[in-house]
């Protein structure tokens, strides 16, 4: 089974964020880059799905150099090889679906998976979009998948419930927590990962369908009101929801 | 502006998030000047159209396929896009929905038109229309311009709280026939397992939350009793969800579910950045906790200091009296 995983690089979750000079975009001073943690759900069932079925798992990413470091991590989980289309234009998502759409069509994949979203623009639109653009099914936030021969049946979250989705291969599926447990890579596997090739390639970006004009830190709440857990701060409570918040 | 809104249907009903998308539609035609449109997508969905009349849309279209009993992503996206087109519309508001996260970017594409994501607000007008979105989180707004002449947006759900029209339309539906192929169902629904009795925090308008500081699974009673007593649903932090206490659909959060409730109650949650990043956004948040120093109290409006043990009883028999 040929087997591609799409990735990114995001900031870590706990990172601190301070808006660049530019007014639009994040300082990347002192950030912390990771592997986008939604990716990790995508890379570990690419592996199960070569340990079923054979064949291999190409990590592909859109970004820049540093993305390799990251990178470096879906290898040492397992993967076999992959491919960083160098992009140093601060693109928006169509960009950067568009670019692994291209690379996408040339590789031909059977499964291509996705982490659910990324945790920094939080669009999860691109695994719909590539699907779009390579004209595929595409099953999204997966929690449960079986394959079988061509046939996929997956488990997806929706508003209270769940829902059971049929497609055949080849497929586009997005990553939800649940799917499975992201395994660690041992030392061996980091230093293995080491020797693993990253094939770099120039992409071209199209013209920005989306552009961010501005990026504020959302205002911050004033100071709320405090009480204490006695009966008194408890009837208090109720009394501030009914008549100052009007919520109950 | 022509704008198309997408009313979600489910199992032979409008979902709420189609009245939301109503909402922000006619904000947008109210700023901006334009007309609104609905499009509903499904089998058996034009006894469905009166039901907008009230949200202040008269012009519903319908597309109709015994084959979407079921949702379908490709199929449903196709028809959307294909109404857009023949309507000429400039906009498409859909939900950022579970549905609507698979839907927009499939019909932005076909479209040719950009796309902004789990929108919250709407700035501007005209030509200097802004959508507003959060990012990094939570710890960061971004302000968006789509630059494409077709624009489409999901708005996050919730945020735009559904509005009926202070004059309500008079509906006149008509159905628009899409030239379905067997090959545009590719990804069928084939089942939906629905939560029997239970509020899900994904478009709950009040969610209690209970966090470790219960101790226990065995404890989530002192949740549930005061969920019911406000008709609101369970939900949960990472911790209790990893430690096996509670369902993973039940989890608020960044690995979980981003939900901007009217009010939000957090029970014996500290307050992670990776908590925060799935609540922030609610309109009226709540802590309860013993540390009064923990991050959850940052973003509430209302806070008490103490044992949940002795105050989560306490609070929902006052709720309970206050409601009588």
């Amino acid at each position: 089974m040929n087997i591609v995983v799409c990735v990114s690089q995001t900031p870590d979750t706990t990172t601190k964020i301070q808006v660049g000079s530019d007014g639009k975009h994040i300082d990347p001073t002192g950030v912390k880059f990771i592997l986008n943690p939604y990716d990790e759900f995508a890379v570990e069932e690419g592996l199960k799905l070569r340990e079923a079925n054979g064949g291999a798992v190409t990590l592909l990413c859109v970004g820049n150099d540093s993305a390799k470091e990251n990178i470096r991590l879906g290898l040492a989980m397992g993967a076999d090889k992959a491919i960083l289309v160098k992009d140093e234009a601060k693109g928006d998502s169509f960009s950067v679906a568009s670019q692994l759409a291209d690379v996408l069509k040339e590789l031909g994949p059977d499964m291509i998976l996705f982490g659910r979203q990324s945790i920094d623009y939080d669009s999860a639109q691109m695994g719909p979009t590539v699907a779009e653009l390579l004209d595929l099914p595409v099953i999204t936030f997966v929690t449960n998948l079986q394959i079988d021969g061509t046939s996929i049946k997956a488990e997806r979250d929706i508003e209270g419930g769940k829902e059971v989705v049929v497609a055949s291969l080849p497929c586009v599926i997005t990553a939800q927590k649940g799917l499975n447990e992201p395994r660690y890579p041992k030392l061996p596997d980091i230093m293995k990962a080491k020797s693993k090739p990253i094939e770099e390639r120039a992409g071209t970006a199209p013209s920005l369908r989306v552009e961010t004009v501005a990026l504020h830190k959302p205002e911050q709440k004033g100071s709320g009101k405090v009480l204490d857990g006695t009966p008194e701060g408890v009837k208090e409570l109720v009394r501030l929801l009914r008549e100052e918040a009007k919520v109950i | 502006m022509k704008i198309l809104a997408y009313a979600e249907a489910r199992d032979g009903a409008l979902k709420k998030s189609a009245f939301e998308a109503m909402t922000a539609a006619r904000q947008v035609a109210s700023s901006t000047g334009g007309t609104v449109a609905a499009v509903i997508v499904g089998a058996n969905v034009a006894s469905l159209a009166d039901q907008l009349g009230a949200y202040g849309v008269s012009d519903v279209i319908t597309v109709e396929d015994n084959r979407l009993t079921e949702y379908d992503s490709g199929a449903t996206a196709k028809a959307v896009a294909a109404v857009a087109s023949a309507e000429g519309a400039d906009l498409v508001v859909v939900s950022h929905s579970a549905h609507g996260k698979d839907l927009a970017p499939r019909v932005a594409t076909k479209l040719e038109a950009g796309l902004a994501p789990d929108v919250v607000g709407i700035d501007g007008s005209g030509d200097d229309i802004r959508f507003v979105r959060p990012v990094f989180a939570g710890k960061g707004l971004a302000e968006v311009k789509i630059n494409t002449p077709k624009k489409v947006v999901s708005i996050r759900p919730n945020v735009f709280t559904a509005t009926t029209a202070d004059a309500p339309a008079t509906v006149s539906a008509r159905n628009v026939v899409v030239d379905f192929s067997d090959a545009d169902f590719r990804s069928k629904v084939v089942e939906t397992k629905v939560t029997t009795g239970k509020k899900d925090v994904a478009d709950s308008d009040i969610i209690v939350s209970g966090g470790r500081g219960l101790k226990g699974p065995e404890n989530f009673n002192l949740v549930e009793d005061l969920a019911a007593a406000l008709d609101a649903a369970v939900g949960a932090s990472r911790a209790v969800v990893d430690a096996g206490w509670r369902p993973h659909s039940e989890q608020v959060g960044q690995t979980g579910k981003t939900v901007s409730p009217t009010l939000y109650v957090a029970c014996a949650i500290s307050g992670a950045v990776q908590h925060l990043a799935g609540m922030s956004g609610s309109k009226y948040i709540v802590a309860i906790n013993k540390d009064k120093d923990a991050p959850i109290f940052g973003v509430a409006d209302y806070g008490i200091v103490g044992d949940v043990f002795e105050v989560l009883p306490m609070l929902t028999q006052e709720i309970k009296a206050a409601k009588n």
